[in-house]
């Protein structure tokens, strides 16, 4: 268990270094690099967590497409790649508040509501089998739902960006 | 490992997500901090998946979220490439026709 712990602290303190300096680094492309250090990180605490299956969509989705998508959005809406001065709002401070105010109520009300509950020691882990069997089983129509939704928006991204 | 290690990360990840989205002004900011707000409820689902003794539901809530996250930044991109076509600008703050 201790082992999990270090490797826990290790990858929470990779990602928390990330999320911080995405929200304020300078440099856009910055930015989606320290994403990637962010969502890298979380797949490894989703194979801590023995969720294997969940890590590697983690890894294809988000840091195989996601990632690509936003370099691309950089590349077509900014036509100088470096840094830039005028990426925070006037109002930046308020944010810090709300957003200093938000980890403050939430840290709160974990810490009051599970305090030292710990996880499970040795757990039954869940094979990939077993994900897909209730995806196509229990969760078959939001499934279906989901293709539709992915496909429409497929097509939406397609007619928004198409230049005519 | 307790269970509120991982709650914890994720509450400081969404915190951090939030700030991004009322603090950016670049269109493709705040997407990227969307994402780090999603990847802090994924974080707590596989969390409480494994407090629920490896429950699949919270495997597959986590991957529903990730494959809409992806539709979302797909159509999101789209717009602020419309956007920035159409005003050669992707700043949110100039986005002020409908403001009163």
């Amino acid at each position: 268990m201790v082992a999990q712990n270090i490797a826990f602290g290790i990858i929470a303190a990779a990602m928390a270094i990330g999320a911080i300096r995405v929200v304020t680094t300078n440099n856009v492309v910055h930015a989606a690099l320290w994403l990637v250090v962010v969502l890298g990180g979380a797949a490894a605490q989703y194979v801590l967590l023995a969720a294997e299956f969940v890590a590697v969509t983690q890894v294809l989705i988000y840091v195989g497409a996601v990632i690509v998508l936003f370099l691309f959005g950089t590349m077509l809406t900014r036509a100088r790649i470096g840094r830039a001065d005028d990426l925070n709002n006037r109002q930046w401070p308020i944010a810090l508040v709300v957003a200093l105010a938000l980890a403050g109520t939430l840290g709160y009300v974990l810490i009051d509501a599970f305090g030292k509950h710990e996880l499970p020691k040795d757990p039954a882990v869940a094979t990939t089998q077993q994900v897909s069997n209730s995806i196509f089983s229990t969760y078959l129509l939001p499934f279906w739902a989901l293709s539709v939704v992915l496909t429409a928006a497929l097509i939406g991204a397609i007619v928004l960006a198409r230049r005519d | 490992m307790l269970i509120n290690q991982f709650l914890l990360l994720g509450a400081f990840l969404f915190a951090t997500g939030v700030y991004g989205v009322l603090a950016r002004k670049n269109a493709v900011l705040v997407l990227m901090s969307i994402e780090l707000i999603l990847n802090a409820v994924n974080i707590n689902l596989i969390a409480f998946s494994l407090n629920n003794g490896s429950d699949v539901n919270g495997m597959v809530f986590a991957l529903f979220i990730i494959a809409v996250a992806a539709a979302e930044v797909g159509v999101g991109l789209a717009m602020v490439l419309l956007i920035y076509r159409n005003r050669r600008s992707i700043a949110l703050s100039e986005l002020d026709a409908m403001k009163g």
